[in-house]
């Protein structure tokens, strides 16, 4: 038997990491964002992304959207704490499967380059809502919402169509049907 | 129309309303309007501290022993800083302190000012929650729910940083009407269906363990006494952390003492070996489970714990039930009471096997130590500290380290609320500042701060506080010149490389008690020691004892790192027996 030398006992087996994406209703207060922000970086968990804004300025209720990776015993405590916060209301998971779920993110392109590249590029992100929003003689800045792989995967293929910039929000996310999150 | 009342007033009247006694506290520029009040209110009376962390501590040891919250009041910048320690220690051992600090004036806020910290942002994460009051408005209704946070749920330390300027400023108070029903977080989260569930449990289990924790204390009394109640009723066995020492008594024949890494050897092993696991307020922390792997391998777990986020963390277990302690065990013995009236005796036959194992570990008597004539061994010290102090009724708070373990093993505690150590932050030097506050609670108990050499010189100045307010604690060193716990990890893992961990130029503990203005006795030989303990107790005044003890002894019985319980290595008796010598002492 191998000779530990440390006061602190070897670490054990590691599970399986999912992602989930994690909604948290908070009163929209100074500091609350570091406290959400600091329990992850605290506690070692994940951010892969982040959305945050306020949506009821009558409450003052903020939505964070935090999407994270973890084992399922991991993601359990971080809901766990999450509701421990005060100034935290409700807090939903969705694993990134869930078909009763909609993920949405959304990106901005700026392509430079002649018009046969920029319609190319243009024709490529049809798909994805794609909506110009300043054209010039020689650019475009693009707006498309997409899922994260998806987006990741357009701004691949655009470099060789002319991109020059991307920049992109963390993950949004709703229930379909009539329902919400109790 | 009532009259305006300033910041600082409100403070005080917050404080009065909540029924606050002591506020333990140092004085600076940015609270100097809050202690200009301080005369107007006779009904709280402040203790001067020495060092912020001191007042920390003391509010924990005032907390622990009295099950009211501690207060603390410090000043910006250094104050705030100097007491993150004590509030990180009272965050991990669920201790309710309510801090307010003193900041520089709200214009001044994010500019470097003199003595400006970012207060709430370096204690978030030490506290439960924390707030900053910029608006005069939002004061009163603050400080009411900081004291909320602080004692509902599983508690724990908050703070309120009020801008110096805020503390001027005027508005109206309206008294405070606490609330009967708490709107704050629902803390009872089961049902009938979980007792059933657990009292099927426990009548299906031939080899039963209870496993309690520092969440029977911080439920109340009556928690203790219900456990009491409920060991009763079942006949199983008992062990405990090193928090929950004193919820059940320590000398009844049920308690297999403390468990864990410097648990008892039949209390390792009986969790080991257990078939159901009752956590009871406790939350597997690293230093009870041991490699986790192959912790109690074969046994049904049941957690009970007021707070959620501690079900499942380390351990999975397969009945949580999320209740406050009290409620708990007083709707299973209601249950067990209904369902199953002679339980304990017709369980006995079930589990006599297990205690007939029970009893064959117990027969290792894994506490034992080799005496000696000659010097002082420090289980000795703590042996004759207990047998002469039993019947007082007794308040203990330890620094951390071997002597820390030495008294958790040999000191038997009867009741809750005696015993005053810091487990999860194991904070060397809180010992005495905390004996300071216990004895604030309790002028007229005896207070002994069982300590270290080398933790106790890092709160030592809190002394003068002791002196100051005739706070006759007692300081009982067990002097063995070394960081006991770090030389001994040191022989047992690096090759006895005794790194740092030796303390040359140690002051002279009696003289230094002098110095102080209180009473110096030393211990040198076995022989002497129960006069000097004696005339320790009989001395009305703050006393420094030096007991200087065998500077060799190591703390045993311990589990080594990364195994799991039924590895546990004991102490030389035990060794010497099993022909293991010199190499074979340190780790298999």
């Amino acid at each position: 038997m191998s000779k530990a030398k440390s006061a602190y006992s070897i670490p054990g087996k590691k599970g399986k990491l999912d992602t989930h994406i994690i909604v948290v209703w908070v009163d929209n207060e100074a500091g609350v964002l570091a406290r959400v922000v600091g329990l992850f970086s605290g506690r070692g968990y994940n951010i892969e992304s982040l959305a945050v804004a306020e949506i009821d300025s009558k409450l003052n209720i903020s939505r964070i959207t935090i999407v994270t990776t973890g084992t399922p015993q991991v993601i359990e405590q971080i809901k766990l704490q999450l509701k421990k916060l005060v100034p935290v209301h409700k807090v939903a998971d969705f694993k990134r499967e869930d078909k009763k779920v909609i993920f949405k993110e959304m990106a901005l392109f700026k392509l430079v380059g002649n018009n046969n590249k920029r319609q190319k590029a243009l024709k490529a992100c049809k798909k994805y809502n794609a909506v110009i929003l300043d054209k010039t003689n020689k650019s475009y800045v693009i707006q498309v919402t997409a899922l994260r792989r998806e987006i990741d995967m357009m701004s691949k293929n655009l470099k060789k169509l002319g991109l020059i910039s991307v920049s992109r929000t963390g993950a949004v996310a709703m229930t379909r049907g009539s329902e919400i999150f109790k | 129309m009532s009259k305006l009342c300033t910041g600082a007033e409100i403070v005080f009247k917050c404080l009065e309303d909540q029924d606050v006694e002591f506020i333990f506290g140092y004085p600076g520029g940015a609270v100097l309007p809050i202690y200009d009040e301080l005369k107007n209110h006779e009904s709280l009376k402040h203790i001067l501290v020495r060092h912020e962390q001191g007042a920390g501590h003391a509010a924990e040891g005032y907390a622990r022993s009295s099950g009211k919250p501690g207060v603390v009041l410090v000043t910006s910048g250094p104050g705030a800083t100097n007491v993150v320690t004590a509030l990180t220690d009272a965050y991990m051992d669920s201790i309710p302190l309510v801090c307010i600090s003193g900041q520089v004036p709200t214009h001044l806020i994010g500019t470097d000012a003199f003595q400006e910290c970012d207060t709430t942002g370096i204690t978030r994460p030490c506290t439960k929650h924390n707030w900053l009051v910029k608006d005069i408005k939002d004061l009163a209704k603050t400080i009411h729910k900081a004291f909320e946070v602080a004692t509902t749920g599983r508690p724990g330390p908050v703070l309120v940083d009020i801008p110096k300027d805020v503390q001027f400023q005027k508005t109206n108070y309206s008294k405070y009407k606490k609330q009967k029903k708490l709107n704050g977080k629902k803390h009872n989260n089961f049902n009938q269906k979980d007792i059933d569930e657990l009292v099927k449990l426990m009548t299906k289990a031939s080899k039963p363990i209870f496993y309690t924790g520092g969440g029977v204390i911080n439920s109340g009394p009556k928690a203790s006494e219900l456990l009491r109640e409920l060991v009763h009723a079942t006949g199983f066995p008992i062990t405990s952390t090193l928090q929950g020492l004193g919820s059940y008594p320590g000398d009844d024949n049920s308690f297999l003492g403390m468990l864990g890494m410097h648990g008892t050897y039949e209390a390792n092993n009986a969790m080991h070996d257990c078939d159901l696991m009752i956590n009871i307020g406790a939350r597997f922390d690293d230093r009870i489970t041991g490699k986790i792997d192959e912790f109690s391998p074969k046994s049904k777990k049941v957690h009970i714990d007021i707070d959620p986020s501690s079900i499942n963390k380390n351990v999975k277990v397969d009945l949580p039930i999320v209740g406050d302690v009290q409620d708990v065990i007083s709707s299973t013995i209601k249950t067990i009471k209904k369902t199953k009236p002679n339980f304990a005796k017709s369980n006995k036959q079930k589990i006599s096997k297990w205690w007939e194992k029970i009893q064959k570990w117990r027969e290792k008597r894994s506490l034992d130590f080799i005496n000696s004539t000659e010097t002082i061994k420090p289980q000795y010290a703590v042996q004759r500290l207990y047998e002469l102090t039993k019947n007082k009724d007794t308040y203990i708070t330890t620094e951390v380290g071997q002597h820390q373990m030495w008294a958790a093993q040999h000191y038997k505690f009867d009741k809750p609320n005696r015993w005053m150590t810091s487990g999860g932050l194991g904070t060397m030097g809180y010992g005495l500042p905390a004996a300071v506050g216990v004895q604030v609670a309790h002028p007229n108990k005896l207070v002994i701060d069982i300590a270290g050499e080398a933790s106790v010189l890092m709160t030592m100045q809190e002394m003068s506080t002791a002196v100051q307010y005739n706070l006759p604690i007692k300081i009982f060193i067990l002097n063995n010149e070394y960081m006991g716990m770090v030389r001994q990890w040191q022989e047992l893992l690096h090759d006895k490389n005794y790194s740092e961990s030796y303390t040359a130029a140690l002051p002279d503990f009696v003289k230094l008690a002098e110095a102080y203005g209180c009473v110096g006795i030393r211990a040198k030989t076995p022989e002497e020691l129960d006069d000097k303990i004696i005339e320790m107790l009989n001395t009305d005044r703050p006393v420094i004892f030096d007991c200087l003890v065998d500077k060799q002894e190591n703390c045993f019985p311990m589990i080594p790192s990364g195994k799991p319980h039924n590895q546990m290595l004991l102490g030389p008796k035990d060794q010497e027996e099993n022909k293991i010598t010199g190499k074979g002492k340190t780790l298999v």
